[in-house]
């Protein structure tokens, strides 16, 4: 056991040494590794950032009841007590027409628009929240409304959500696509390297076996060093999303401000970067495999 | 200890390397294997490593028919014989050290352990002073030493050795055949493939002549 795991230490060195021998092409190697893999990488962070914020719009259904603009506010009143012992909703809130019309105005883009005019266009309103969140009883509750009296519009506010949510599983199949093609890449970048390794090598390979080596003892440093390139690879991808959302950080915050809102991108978080840095490695390890076994067999 | 069989070998391309061998080496033995060129001398000593296999007839190593090995099996047989080949495979880019340390890297001696045998191995062939140099550095006969070296730091019990003093000057051939001896007299079984009729005279021991792929005489 000892001089088992005496020797994967001796590999590890020796593949560590390697890699320093290498130089600048070790560290092109890793820069290559890491954009690749940085692109689905920053897909999927940027997806699971956007789809947390929709889960919370999602997770809490609203619904917009406008009332006919002849209404009179009496008929709200009672519309009110109505809705608010209706057992499907959670949250009842009245909006006067005042109120709405105010925060128009308060809304830096429309505001000029809204002072031209010459009286409220906006009727009294309801939002309230829904305690069911299937597409199938938000809908029976919107037909439910619409048939109220004094309701001239109803608005499932959160149908964009849901929308976005088939948007983004589209957009999960997607990074999940890119990201095998781009592994079937990083392989390739390793079995190239390797198959490189094995050839620079191949001298000492025969020879080794010639005189005793077991093929476990030959490949394992390749292992090694297939498995260092792909962890050097996953930590570039992971700097360079860094960066990348730093950058982009700068501009989502002064987009987010004129809607009134605080937002930013966030990093991956620590298990989805140590999940990244762990694929990384396990496909270099692939690669090392899969170039050291072919050439192990071409030697025979 | 060795004992070839009714030893047949054909090279693809249906060259036949060797006929209906039979002989057998004892224990402690040093044996030549005598031929000229294209006798089957090499052939007959790569059957013993199985770095060839026979094509009919069984080659027994201590009592394992060495032709019906698995693959996986070949590094456990190969590191108890000490293997010196015709072109001594050495390794240029490492120092006369690494090279002898190579085959101890594999067996899992503990560092301190490989370093002491690697040392002993090549004081026992006169190179321990040259321990840092790089084979390239080295005469024809330094470095059919260090390949000796090489094939004994795993302390085998049996050396093989592909025309160990071909390319050499009488004296370095002499020296080369005087490590075997001293190896021969510790109990070490040597077998080694030579055409040099004046090495064979020197030694008295067991001579297998092989003519076109035949045992000639043993």
């Amino acid at each position: 056991m000892r001089a088992w795991l005496r020797q994967h230490r001796q590999a590890f060195a020796l593949a560590a040494r390697k890699i320093g021998a290498q130089g600048s092409a070790a560290l092109l190697n890793a820069l290559v590794i890491g954009v690749a893999l940085s692109l689905p990488a920053g897909g999927y962070a940027l997806l699971s950032d956007l789809q947390a914020v929709m889960h919370r719009v999602a997770y809490a259904p609203q619904l917009s009841l406008y009332l006919r603009p002849d209404a009179p506010r009496a008929g709200a009143e009672a519309l009110a007590a109505r809705l608010r012992r209706d057992v499907r909703l959670s949250e009842v809130r009245f909006v006067p027409r005042e109120e709405a019309l105010a925060r128009l105005r308060a809304t830096e883009p429309v505001a000029e628009v809204v002072a031209a005019l010459g009286q409220n266009p906006l009727p009294d309103a309801f939002v309230v929240r829904a305690n069911e969140t299937s597409p199938a009883a938000l809908d029976a509750l919107a037909r439910d409304l619409r048939a109220l009296p004094g309701i001239a519009h109803v608005q499932v506010d959160s149908d964009w959500a849901r929308r976005f949510g088939a948007l983004a599983a589209v957009a999960r199949i997607g990074i999940a696509l890119l990201a095998a093609l781009l592994a079937t890449g990083l392989i390739a970048v390793t079995y190239n390297t390797i198959r490189l390794q094995v050839l620079t090598q191949r001298a000492e390979i025969e020879v080794s076996r010639l005189i005793g080596a077991t093929d476990a003892f030959i490949r394992r440093p390749y292992y090694y060093l297939g498995l260092l390139q792909g962890l050097a690879g996953g930590l570039v991808a992971l700097a360079i999303l860094a960066a990348c959302i730093a950058a982009l950080n700068v501009g989502v915050r002064e987009l987010a401000q004129t809607y009134g809102a605080s937002y930013r991108l966030s990093f991956l978080s620590t298990g989805d970067g140590l999940a990244v840095i762990a694929f990384s490695a396990l496909l270099g390890g692939l690669g090392a495999y899969l170039s050291v076994s072919k050439y192990l067999r071409d030697f025979d | 200890m060795i004992s070839f069989s009714g030893v047949c070998k054909r090279y693809p391309g249906g060259k036949d390397a060797l006929q209906g061998i039979s002989f057998g080496v004892e224990a402690g033995t040093f044996a030549f294997v005598a031929g000229h060129s294209g006798a089957g001398k090499s052939t007959l000593l790569k059957l013993i490593p199985a770095i060839e296999r026979p094509t009919s007839g069984t080659v027994l190593v201590n009592g394992q028919n060495v032709g019906a090995l698995r693959r996986s099996a070949l590094p456990y047989l190969r590191r108890n014989l000490g293997l010196v080949f015709q072109d001594q495979k050495l390794l240029y880019d490492r120092t006369v050290y690494d090279n002898v340390m190579l085959p101890l890297a594999f067996s899992g001696h503990a560092p301190r352990e490989a370093g002491r045998r690697a040392r002993a191995a090549l004081d026992k062939v006169g190179l321990l002073a040259r321990e840092r140099a790089n084979p390239i550095q080295l005469s024809g006969g330094e470095q059919q030493r260090l390949a000796i070296a090489r094939a004994v730091v795993n302390r085998p019990a049996i050396l093989i050795a592909d025309e160990p003093t071909a390319n050499l000057d009488a004296a370095s051939a002499a020296d080369i055949l005087g490590i075997f001896a001293a190896f021969n007299q510790v109990g070490v079984t040597l077998i080694v493939a030579t055409h040099d009729e004046a090495v064979i005279s020197r030694y008295a021991g067991c001579v297998l002549r092989l003519a076109a792929g035949r045992l000639a005489a043993s």
